[in-house]
């Protein structure tokens, strides 16, 4: 038997490249390539607007949990005769709010509030939005189609109405508003978990995976969670911006926290009607959703990059 | 070291049995899921592979090779039809029959997309490891292995091991694959267009190395391609498929020496020949092969087939012996008294 056309070519190929010598003691020190995840780390640390970000949203986690030891003043405290100061006023840095609390030390406390009722929904939508689109995506047929026609039905309400709907029929309260967000959320990251399932599904490696005898469930938490939870989790970061921004809506319309708890929805709401008399002062707890918003959005851009680590 | 299967009188037996395997496809469309027709992609098919032979399987695409491919290893499964594996039944009870986890043991697969088939997400070491590990072997055994492999396949396991899959070139992630489908230490290997997309240089080092594995490991190779020049180079027998029949199955040599069939004599006709003076003039075949959505009775090849007459349409062509015993044919031409003109007569038959 000859091979017409490939055994033609210059190179004599057969034999030329000998298989190395194989040695176990050498093998053992082959640990030296990074592992996936350090690879991420060292990749989202070159990326310096991501850590700038971070760096920030790490400085306000830290002054919402270490708040009553670095808060100037107490929180509920007010003086009648010292309402609507501006910001830079003496003693008060930030001005003081309508009933003459220190802003700075509300902002501070707010962000205990509002972090928690931006980050609690999304992950309890994570977690139940992705298993349902996982299972939904592997399974396939008659089991995708009921999920995702089921999820399809909260689509049809604007994601604002849905959660008002659902806080207001629950009743006012930040366990119910977050119960409410939670809701809200499940469907997008359900609808990202299960199509980026389906299109892991088609990939050879997850035929293969079945054609080594691997079970479902072995396919599952080998093959598919991993390919599948990093872009999740990155649609994920993206969505505890837009669910800080609604807890405070739910905040501003009654929903979520009461006065005179801090939370800068809440915040915002009570100081709008002095946004003529002291415009700097009534900004502030908006400036806060719109930093903390804006550094999440960037950390999952900046994150999304460093995960595609085949660019 | 021989593990080819040999029966009492030392020929080899067959290791892998397909009996008129079908699968057909059911086409809907619409929103209400109207049945729009049936793709035949394998039609009762039957051949048996030797242990230790390669089988080549050729044909244009759509006609039913990868399907077949899938079909063994049970990743789809059959309409109809049994696949035995050393004489056992694949997915059937015991004591006639093996279990799936073991025929999955038993049999690998290397497939086309070398870059698909690899979860970006795994090491190259983790990924060959992932069949043993699932198989119940220690993880610490089955890296070992995973090393031993990848030394084997030509890649070094110290630069190699800790790696991910976009990071080597095509022809490497093909030898990974090769390494782990190798990895269950497997009898039987179906390679699905494994060369196929990798250029013609690292091609033929591929090539070589499966025909060194081999060799050394006693495998027996079900190599599925669309290039003929491959399938010779490879191959001991070589199976043709057209629209998802057996056309025409035999030895090499018979095969490329001196074909029968109509169609793999077009194939044939639009090998491109390195050799000048065997080049021909001949058009090769003209126009797509005919859906396989709800075929016509009779020879699926009619429409493109210059010999075909009336009893083309009526009989639907059966496997007849043609030269050698073991080189069977589908075409009315070859049976004797078939109906057709070019068939050899009926006395000659009984003569």
């Amino acid at each position: 038997m000859s091979m017409p056309s490939p055994a033609t070519n210059e190179l004599d190929l057969r034999g030329t490249a000998p298989a190395p010598v194989f040695d176990p003691a050498k093998a053992l020190v082959a640990q030296a390539t990074r592992g996936y995840w350090r690879t991420v780390l060292a990749r989202l640390l070159r990326d310096k607007v991501t850590v700038a970000c971070a760096l920030l949203l790490l400085a306000i986690v830290l002054l919402a949990v270490f708040a009553p030891l670095l808060a100037p003043a107490d929180p509920f405290k007010g003086s009648i005769m010292q309402r609507l100061l501006p910001i830079g006023s003496e003693g008060f840095l930030l001005g003081t709010d309508e009933l003459g609390r220190d802003m700075l030390t509300r902002l501070i406390y707010g962000g205990r509030l509002s972090l928690v009722m931006g980050i609690t929904p999304v992950i309890n939508a994570l977690l139940i939005g992705a298993f349902l689109g996982i299972v939904g995506g592997f399974m396939g047929g008659t089991v995708n189609t009921l999920i995702m026609r089921t999820i399809d039905v909260f689509y049809a309400f604007p994601s604002v109405l849905l959660a008002v709907a659902i806080s207001g029929a629950l009743g006012a309260g930040i366990f119910n508003a977050m119960v409410a967000l939670t809701v809200v959320f499940i469907p997008p990251v359900a609808r990202v978990a299960e199509s980026v399932t389906t299109q892991v599904m088609s990939l050879d490696f997850v035929e293969a995976a079945r054609a080594s005898g691997a079970s479902n469930f072995t396919i599952i938490r080998v093959h598919i969670l991993g390919n599948v939870l990093g872009p999740v989790f990155i649609y994920a970061t993206s969505l505890i911006s837009v669910s800080m921004i609604l807890a405070s809506g739910l905040s501003f319309l009654g929903l979520g926290t009461k006065p005179p708890e801090p939370e800068w929805g809440l915040m915002l709401n009570t100081l709008r009607t002095a946004i003529y008399l002291n415009p700097g002062v009534a900004a502030l707890p908006g400036a806060m959703i719109f930093m903390v918003s804006i550094c999440f959005n960037m950390m999952s851009d900046g994150l999304r990059a460093a995960m595609d680590v085949t660019q | 070291m021989s593990t080819h299967a040999r029966d009492t009188n030392d020929n080899p037996r067959p290791i892998l049995e397909v009996r008129e395997l079908r699968k057909y496809f059911p086409l809907s469309s619409g929103i209400f899921n109207q049945r729009a027709g049936t793709v035949h992609a394998v039609d009762d098919i039957s051949f048996s592979v030797m242990a230790g032979e390669t089988l080549g399987i050729v044909g244009e695409s759509g006609c039913g090779k990868s399907t077949t491919a899938r079909l063994l290893m049970r990743l789809i499964e059959p309409d109809a039809g049994r696949v035995l594996l050393d004489g056992k039944g694949i997915a059937e009870p015991a004591p006639t029959g093996m279990a799936i986890g073991e025929v999955r043991r038993q049999m690998q697969m290397v497939f086309q997309d070398s870059f698909a088939s690899l979860n970006p997400r795994l090491t190259i070491e983790d990924s060959i490891a992932f069949g043993p590990v699932v198989h119940g072997l220690p993880r610490r055994q089955a890296k070992a292995r995973a090393r031993e492999l990848l030394a084997r396949v030509g890649l070094a396991p110290e630069r190699y091991a800790a790696r991910y899959p976009h990071e080597l070139s095509g022809g490497q992630r093909q030898r990974i694959n090769i390494a782990r489908a190798l990895a269950l230490e497997p009898r039987v290997v179906i390679l699905d267009e494994a060369v196929s997309a990798l250029d013609k240089s690292v091609e033929a080092q591929v090539l070589n190395l499966l025909l060194d594995l081999k060799q050394e490991f006693g495998l027996t190779y079900l190599f599925i391609s669309h290039d003929l020049n491959v399938v010779r180079y490879v191959s001991d027998r070589v199976m043709v498929m057209y629209l998802g029949k057996i056309a025409e199955i035999g030895p090499v040599e018979a095969i490329f020496g001196g074909t029968a069939h109509p169609y793999t004599k077009a194939l044939l006709s639009a090998m491109p020949s390195m050799d000048p003076a065997r080049r021909t003039q001949k058009p090769p075949l003209t126009g797509d092969p005919p859906s396989p959505i709800d075929p016509a009775p009779g020879c699926r090849f009619r429409t493109r087939c210059p010999y075909a007459e009336d009893v083309c349409a009526r009989l639907d062509p059966q496997l007849v012996t043609a030269g050698s015993p073991d080189h069977r044919v589908a075409c009315e031409i070859l049976r004797p008294a078939s109906g057709h003109s070019l068939a050899a007569p009926a006395i000659a038959h009984a003569a």
